[in-house]
């Protein structure tokens, strides 16, 4: 690719990022009232699509030789310390750190 | 009004820069170790600020030509983004100048904390918001510019960082289910993603996904109305 080449295959890329981002708002702009329809689906998708991302992020690790046992593991982790300290920091923190030991030491 | 904005966003950020600068090194040390300058990941960081696709468009760029290739693969591997939409709609209003910056930057984890982080009560939304939004670029840019830049110094074993930002989204979704009183939209997501990611590989479930759990919504409103109508 030359260089003309490589910045319009760069633009293209921000293109259909910022084309997926801005889209609702350009559709539905601040002084027309969307439709009952999409309030409604404002209302529930936060909570649907943060599950989604968590899926998201799991998604090849379902298929490796562990099938996700470490993440699994990891995650239950994160859920006790969060149950138990109620600390966004120390929830994440202690999760990560539990999750690379166990990939670094036991699953590996 | 700005610092006290400042002060309570930084905080929440601190896991994403924890996670970003980790990324965003091996981010950089890719691109140099395919050859590029350190000006591409700096750049492309900078403006399509959305991890998993800079990933892609740097192979991208190793490919012959193909512009429409690559503004399909964006629009399909960032359709996630159109939910987030959706959802700020009320969230973004009025906030002026603040807004297109927000839309712009409106990456998994900026969406993530603006979406479920109610700043205090004495600190205006719109600015604590931009800072989040910003502080997370900020860290991305820095850690992709870096690891093109010096890379190969880190040696130390950094196996399994990238958990950090799953265990962002699990503590977030943790925090929702127990501000919710009805479990069920955060239990359709869970549900309509696990059931796609199965049937069509960890490649292409998002779509599906994201069809599906239009369609449960949707069902599910018409069997909330007709429950609301029946008991007036």
């Amino acid at each position: 690719m030359t260089i003309e080449q490589q910045i319009i295959t760069i633009l293209a890329v921000v293109a259909g990022t910022m084309l997926t981002r801005f889209l609702p708002f350009l559709i539905f702009p601040e002084g027309r009232k969307p439709p009952k329809y999409i309030t409604y689906l404002g209302t529930v998708l936060p909570y649907a699509v943060i599950a989604l991302l968590v899926v998201y992020c799991l998604r090849d690790a379902v298929f490796t030789d562990w099938h996700g046992l470490p993440e699994f593991l990891a995650i239950a982790f994160i859920v006790f310390l969060h149950r138990w300290r109620k600390n966004t920091l120390l929830s994440i923190a202690g999760g990560t750190v539990f999750y690379m030991l166990l990939v670094q030491g036991v699953f590996t | 009004m700005k610092m006290q904005a400042f002060k309570a966003a930084l905080p929440h950020t601190l896991p994403i820069a924890v996670g970003f600068l980790f990324l965003g090194v091996s981010y950089g040390f890719l691109m140099c170790s395919l050859g590029f300058s350190f000006v591409y990941p700096m750049l492309m960081s900078l403006f399509i600020f959305a991890g998993s696709m800079e990933f892609v468009a740097a192979h991208l760029l190793l490919l012959p030509f193909n512009p429409w290739r690559a503004l399909g693969l964006a629009l399909m591997v960032n359709a996630r983004h159109l939910f987030y939409g959706i959802s700020m709609l009320d969230k973004y209003k009025g906030l002026g100048w603040k807004k297109p910056y927000l839309i712009f930057g409106m990456c998994d984890e900026s969406f993530t904390i603006n979406c479920t982080v109610k700043p205090p009560a004495d600190v205006d939304s719109g600015w604590f918001m931009f800072f989040v939004t910003l502080l997370n670029q900020i860290y991305w840019v820095a850690g992709a510019t870096l690891g093109s830049l010096l890379g190969y110094i880190i040696k130390f074993d950094t196996t399994g960082i990238d958990f950090v930002m799953t265990a962002l989204f699990v503590v977030m979704f943790l925090g929702q289910w127990d501000e919710a009183k009805e479990h069920r939209p955060a239990l359709v997501g869970l549900g309509c993603a696990c059931l796609c990611l199965l049937l069509f590989g960890g490649d292409s479930f998002v779509l599906p996904a994201m069809a599906l759990i239009v369609l449960c919504f949707t069902f599910d409103r018409k069997r909330a109305e007709q429950t609301t109508k029946e008991a007036a």
